[in-house]
């Protein structure tokens, strides 16, 4: 079985290079057969990675502790959903899952580009299956999931496996891997799309229509596993924090920024044939930190303080990038001429400027990070010293860069192109201009003492207000014109232009979620033992310890404090916090209990137990739930951009905006 | 000033106030990753430095006792007594053989105070490479010719 699987990937690796081979050829040559031959090669690469999956997977869920991957991340009492997910779970399997979608990724561009592409899709092949023979080696070379155990060359098996580890054993982070892998694989697409562009010097933008899309899709997939990660970080690791800036998460978060600058950016080249360089690089910055994040998640550089270049997959990783960050840069020097911009920009108050401003803020924050993140790899090369640093250096730097870039977020959609007047800005920013001074006028009233938070919430208000104004000026035109209602009025509105309208959704989404974080400085938190019958205090929170139970299933054993909570004298809920020991990895665990309302999280941490005394961790985490439904919102408006506009782009973009402008305006 | 001249200005600003920002905080939010013996040899410097020192939990080592918690970690051969004075329970993970990291600072009779502690089961999941992980017999590594049919 093993065998096979291992076969497979060795076939598929010589396949790819067939792949490239016969691309290049057949385009250099001319000889669309060939072309052809290295499109169907792409799809042989598919179905040999998907039967290795297959077999990996296959060997998960029936237990065949022989294998190296399957003893190491599996046990025999573990449920058949997390046994799946073990596919990912460990580097090898992860690697394979890699393969595993951005072959079906290769095979879904050649399903739905093979006719409208043909100059363009054997360099896309090409690249894609440069990308995949870099995998394969990993896979079939150097980190094989097939590996059997053995003593003396003699094939051998364990009775039981050593578990997945127990913290991972949530649904979220179940699905948090493939998510962040769709997003990291998939901007694999629009850069092959561009690289094959700049190699053809196709004229047009023609790679940004073909791939918007996708980056959208890409986009939305990364997002959610970003926010996935963060959730589980709250709801599992039993102290309530959601963003910690430690590498793992920035190595999520990295290419997360320069996807979302290149999403803004690419407007700017629809729109005005401008920044056409810029968006190579952007396009090719981000791919190039999706394949360094899945480097420093998956080389245990990062694990482990004292073993930052001891990963035996590191310098294979260190290679790719090189050659391929050098190969792209030598590219898109030797095709400026092809690049030159078609217009320029004209004053520093319009749309032009304000992505300009918006892609500014959003790589600086990258470059942030990524300083950040290697910090100690940088000081230790050049002073033999290695120095991290902590989250208050990323939320010193990150925090005012947030502010700023959600304050561009409220005035930069409403900028017009190429100039915007002053008439223009007293109507777009007066009202929300004063209401965002009364907004924080009353917060500093209300007592509240920490500025960013009161320039957090103001800003808030400020976006969503000019959100509200755009949907509400737009509707209102669109329902006394068609005479219709105003709800449905905004539904044709958001469908005339769903990118624009799905794009102030996802904005709006951002605006909760900051909401959420705006709420940060205000956490309680109540640590301590506490006797059964006792009480504890948290915020304005009583807790009385009812009963501490416990009992055993096959997969672990459990320990439950059961809680009385009251507020004011009076008994609102009953929490029960609980702790388990997983038998396999011998490992416990804390299974948080969370009383969520929209105005507070009451969080509470069962963290041990010594005969009747039970030490609990309690927190009053206000406003966090907004961050979950940001996210949502968020997820809710990159759909709504996904689906078709009603009315032709280029025409939505002047004149559904344009009408309601002037209809506005005549009544004003 | 020209048009150019603005974007400059502007962005000299965002870009000079980022710096500025990056720059300032390094020096209190730093923290120097060393191992047990690069400790002892930092002397007088490790007693006012931030430092973050790993190691494995010394089997049976760890005391509990009122509010602090005591426990040695082992390093290439090097034992440091630490004793954790933070505010969290220690980690789930955080136990004998455990790989730990601790944050905080030596004091001169040559104990470490930790205000912070990580821990990780490192043995459990992530095998180093070339290392059985702990519940397999040594000698179960996975065989070099175990690709056998290739």
């Amino acid at each position: 079985m093993e065998n096979v699987g291992a076969l497979a990937l060795l076939l598929a690796f010589c396949i790819s290079l067939y792949a490239i081979v016969a691309s290049v050829v057949g385009r250099l040559k001319r000889k669309p057969f060939l072309t052809l031959s290295g499109e169907r090669a792409m799809l042989a690469v598919w179905f040999l990675v998907t039967v290795a999956s297959g077999i990996l997977v296959y060997s998960l869920l029936t237990g065949d502790y022989r294998m190296a991957y399957v003893a190491s991340h599996t046990n025999r009492d573990m449920p058949p959903f997390y046994k799946f997910a073990a596919w990912w779970g460990g580097q090898e399997g992860s690697l394979l899952f890699w393969s595993f979608l951005l072959s079906t990724y290769g095979a879904v561009v050649i399903f739905t580009t093979r006719r409208s592409h043909r100059n363009l899709l054997p360099w896309v092949v090409a690249i894609l299956s440069t990308i995949q023979l870099f995998f394969l080696t990993l896979n079939a070379f150097v980190v094989s999931p097939f590996q059997v155990l053995a003593v003396d060359r003699v094939v051998t098996s364990v009775a039981d496996g050593m578990g997945l580890n127990p913290l991972l054993q949530y649904w979220a982070m179940v699905i948090h891997p493939p998510f962040l892998y769709l997003g990291y694989v998939g901007f694999a697409v629009p850069f092959a799309f561009a690289i094959a562009s700049l190699i053809e010097k196709a004229p047009g933008d023609s790679w940004i229509h073909t791939t918007r899309r996708w980056t959208l899709v890409t986009w939305l997939f990364q997002s959610t596993g970003v926010a996935l990660g963060s959730a589980w970080a709250y709801h599992v690791l039993g102290w309530g924090g959601y963003w910690m800036w430690d590498p793992v998460e920035n190595a999520s978060i990295l290419p997360w920024f320069a996807g979302t600058a290149f999403l803004h950016s690419v407007m700017m080249q629809e729109k005005k044939g401008m920044m056409k360089v810029w968006n190579m690089v952007l396009v090719s910055t981000t791919f190039f930190l999706c394949i360094f994040g899945t480097f420093l998640t998956r080389s245990g550089i990062v694990s482990s303080v004292h073993a930052f270049a001891e990963s035996p997959i590191g310098k294979y990783f260190v290679s790719f990038l090189a050659l391929g960050i050098a190969a792209t840069i030598w590219l898109i020097l030797s095709r400026l001429n092809y690049l030159k911009s078609e217009a320029e920009l004209e004053s520093v108050v319009s749309r032009e400027s304000s992505f300009l401003f918006n892609n500014l803020i959003l790589l600086a924050s990258c470059f942030a990070v990524l300083w950040g993140t290697l910090f100690p790899v940088i000081t230790e090369k050049l002073s033999n010293e290695k120095i991290s640093l902590d989250a208050i250096w990323f939320n010193r730097l990150m925090v005012p860069i947030g502010l700023f870039l959600l304050f561009l977020t409220g005035v930069g959609p409403l900028f017009a192109w190429r100039r915007t007047s002053i008439d223009s800005l007293r109507k777009n920013f007066q009202l929300p201009g004063i209401g965002t001074l009364i907004v924080a006028g009353a917060l500093l009233i209300g007592g509240m003492r920490y500025p960013y938070s009161i320039i957090s919430l103001s800003l808030c208000f400020f976006v969503a207000a000019t959100i509200v104004m755009e949907f509400f000026r737009g509707s209102r035109a669109i329902s006394e014109k068609m005479n219709i209602g105003f709800l449905p009025a905004v539904v044709e509105l958001t469908h005339r232009n769903t990118r624009r309208y799905g794009g102030y959704l996802v904005h709006m989404g951002i605006v909760l979620m900051f909401i959420g974080y705006s709420g940060h400085p205000f956490n309680q938190t109540s640590i301590g033992e506490v006797d059964k019958g006792s009480v504890m205090q948290v915020g304005a929170y009583t807790l009385k310890v009812m009963d501490l139970t416990e009992g055993d299933t096959p997969n672990y054993q459990w320990e439950t404090a059961i809680l009385d909570v009251s507020k004011n004298g009076k008994h609102i809920d009953t929490l029960e916090p609980t702790r388990r020991f997983y038998k396999a990895a011998q490992q416990a665990t804390a299974i948080v209990a969370l009383r969520s309302r929209l105005n507070e999280d009451l969080y509470i941490n069962y963290a041990a137990r010594t005969g009747d005394k039970a030490t609990l961790q309690a927190y009053v985490f206000p406003l966090v739930d907004w961050i979950w439904i940001g996210v949502l919102v968020l997820i809710g408006g990159t759909l709504v951009a996904l689906v078709p506009a009603k009315v032709a782009r280029s025409y939505a973009r002047t004149e559904v905006v344009g009408m309601a402008k002037k209809n506005v305006s005549v009544e004003a | 000033m020209g048009k150019y001249g603005k974007f400059a200005v502007l962005m000299a600003i965002i870009v000079g106030s980022l710096l500025w920002l990056a720059t300032s905080t390094v020096a209190s939010s730093k923290t120097y990753y060393v191992t047990i013996a690069e400790l002892h040899k930092l002397g007088n410097n490790a007693a006012t430095r931030r430092v973050r020192v790993g190691g494995d939990v010394q089997k049976d080592s760890i005391v509990r006792g009122s509010g602090t918690v005591r426990f040695n970690l082992v390093q290439e051969a090097m034992i440091l007594p630490v004793v954790y004075e933070g505010r969290d329970p220690l980690p789930d993970t955080f136990k004998d053989g455990a790989q730990a990291l601790a944050g905080g600072r030596l004091d001169g009779a040559g104990v470490f105070h930790a205000q912070e502690v990580q821990a990780k089961c490192a043995s459990k999941y992530a095998p180093k490479p070339g290392e059985a992980p702990d519940g397999l017999q040594k000698k179960m590594l996975p065989a070099e010719g175990s690709r056998s049919a290739l």
